[in-house]
């Protein structure tokens, strides 16, 4: 590999580099500029392929299957005729949609007002100096670094019905301790998003604690000799401050929750009766469980869609930040 | 940290009000307790196993450590698989990615824009779509089931962060250093490996154990790309022993100790690097 690029390089020099061109010069600087121009791509080439690959082949081809007819049959025979709209038609007549849709609204807006709360608090808690601020501060990161489905199973035995120390806990302080955290389809959705909050407060903490290092002392400082309260210190001084960081948490953590899957096959399995089937665990349902997978890329488009909307706004929001 | 400049503002706030700032510990400690209770919970029940499926008590007051020798025994095959697709899947990400992050930041190239504007949209793609379409391409190209399938498509989780991490970076390496390597004789490849590569070294690690931690957590393309038991990361095996050991509390839990281990070990030893990447691929 080396050595053909080392012959390369040394190439323009040689009399032989013309033969590219019709020009006679021994040395061009145009094609001497030419050839530097493509090493300098061979060190981006292999990412722009692996990403056209990875992200751009997919996005193309889900498009394409939501118009195929995919059945457990078409990977032996190879076979998956397009068949129009159907897929469309079938995935927005199935009542399960609407449902899904509906839970992975409520889902990413209750796990979002949740992680941003109680991550925006903690953060500002941080700011304040005291003895092992900083050792529990990274300590607090620790639910967010194990992998997701462990933290779902573990959490799966804490809600337990019967047997789970979360009710186990609540009988002994006097409350009801036989809540079916889980089974019941009018708590498991509930449940799930709180076990989403606890994943998802280290990452708003942090971020939001970096932003709050970057507020100027000054101004709070400022705020207070006008006679300001710390809460109106904190929300016309501070908050506006920190508008950029916040709309980066608020939307990197919509990212992360509205495609969720792992968590929720840890957890419910989309169970009881699809009360926690969102849309990201439906995509997997219809590709993977029922192996229709032009029903699982149609679902999959309507996800990218929603995602697409959110990047814009991202990444508009990115180019202001960016000066 | 700077020493200097601690030592005349430290005394004042504790000469105050000592005891708000130990407040402040308490507090802080309950907040710690409440977050970190699920994985003490996780270690606990692991402890004891025979407690199956009765409520078991809050410390273990009889240590037992059948249910690691369970879990290790059915589990440690794919602990060793989730380590190798890992450090597979991180080998691939920083081979690609750093002369990607090198070539966005430092050369003046048609597109170059257009390619990070790119890097960062492919961060909004949700995985099971990727799935979705890759696994028929992966039937087509024989990569189901195989090491080097799951490494790739894990790669892909850390890739677009690997590449924004280290481009923000590199772009702040002088020009004057690489053109004074460059003057000194050294070609383009020579110059990015013995270069920029040290200066970038904190960035490397970033990225690297980011992209190790993605990988490390994966269980989307573990699920989805793997249609037989032949390469079965931790993330799936603990799945799937859920359903078959659901009476086995000790056991199952056993395995999500040890595959929290990794996370716990690099949190420790670096820690600094964690919060480096956790901010900086986000806002930058």
């Amino acid at each position: 590999m080396s050595s053909t690029t080392a012959s390369a390089a040394a190439l323009p020099a040689d009399p032989k580099a013309p033969a590219a061109g019709a020009v006679k010069k021994p040395v061009n600087p145009r094609s001497a500029k030419r050839r530097r121009t493509l090493a300098q791509w061979g060190f981006i080439a292999p990412a722009v392929i692996f990403m056209a690959l990875f992200f751009g082949y997919p996005l193309v081809r889900n498009i394409v299957m939501s118009f195929q007819d995919y059945s457990p049959s078409t990977f032996f025979t190879g076979e998956a005729p397009f068949n129009g709209l159907d897929n469309w038609k079938n995935v927005f007549n199935d009542g399960l949609f609407g449902k899904a849709l509906w839970q992975t609204i409520l889902f990413t807006v209750g796990s979002l007002v949740g992680q941003f709360c109680i991550g925006l608090a903690l953060a500002v808690f941080f700011t304040r100096r005291f003895p092992l601020n900083g050792i529990l501060r990274s300590l607090i990161l620790l639910p967010w670094l194990v992998p997701m489905v462990v933290s779902g199973i573990v959490w799966r035995r804490i809600f337990d019905q019967d047997t789970g120390v979360l009710n186990s806990f609540l009988g002994t302080v006097g409350l009801p301790g036989d809540t079916p955290w889980l089974t019941s389809t009018s708590m498991a959705l509930f449940s799930v998003v709180l076990v989403n909050i606890w994943i998802g407060i280290p990452f708003n903490m942090v971020i939001l604690y970096g932003g709050l290092q970057e507020v100027p002392k000054e101004l709070n400082e400022a705020a207070s000799l006008d006679g300001a309260s710390a809460w109106r210190t904190f929300r016309s001084v501070t908050l506006p401050m920190l508008k950029p960081v916040i709309t980066v948490v608020l939307v990197l953590g919509f990212m992360s929750t509205v495609k969720i899957l792992d968590l929720v096959l840890a957890l419910t399995d989309g169970g009881p009766a699809d009360s926690t089937q969102t849309l990201g665990t439906l995509t997997y349902q219809n590709s993977f469980v029922q192996m229709d997978f032009g029903a699982g890329a149609v679902v999959g488009n309507i996800l990218i869609l929603i995602s697409a909307v959110f990047a814009v706004f991202y990444l508009r929001v990115n180019r202001n930040e960016g000066k | 940290m700077a020493t200097t400049t601690q030592i005349p503002a430290a005394p004042a706030p504790a000469v105050h009000r000592p005891k708000r700032r130990w407040g402040a510990t308490v507090f802080g400690l309950a907040v710690l307790a409440v977050m970190l209770f699920p994985l003490y919970w996780m270690i606990n029940t692991a402890l004891q196993p025979d407690a199956g499926l009765v409520d078991v008590g809050p410390v273990p007051t009889s240590v037992d450590f059948s249910g690691f020798t369970s879990a290790l025994s059915d589990q440690g095959g794919n602990l060793l698989t989730s380590l190798a697709v890992a450090l597979g899947a991180v080998a691939i990400c920083l081979a690609i990615s750093a002369p990607a992050a090198y070539g966005l930041a430092q050369f003046k190239l048609r597109g170059s824009k257009t390619i990070v504007f790119g890097t960062l949209i492919t961060q909004m793609v949700p995985g099971i779509v990727i799935a979705n379409a890759l696994y028929s391409a992966y039937v087509d190209l024989g990569l189901v089931n195989s090491y080097f399938g799951l490494m790739l498509a894990d790669a892909s989780l850390g890739i677009p962060f690997a590449i924004v991490l280290m481009r923000s970076f590199m772009v702040s390496i002088p020009r004057e250093v690489i053109e004074a390597a460059e003057v000194d004789g050294a070609g383009r490849i020579r110059t990015f490996i013995q270069v920029v590569l040290p200066m970038s070294r904190n960035s490397l690690i970033t990225a690297g154990l980011f992209s190790f931690l993605y990988a490390w957590s994966d269980f989307m393309f573990a699920l989805t790309l793997n249609t037989t038991d032949d390469v079965k990361p931790i993330t799936l095996g603990i799945y799937q022993y859920i359903g078959a050991h659901v009476g086995d509390w000790g056991s199952v839990m056993a395995a999500s100790v040890l595959s929290a281990v990794p996370a716990a070990i690099l949190l420790v030893l670096s820690q600094k690097y964690i919060a480096a990447g956790i901010t900086g691929g986000s806002v930058k």
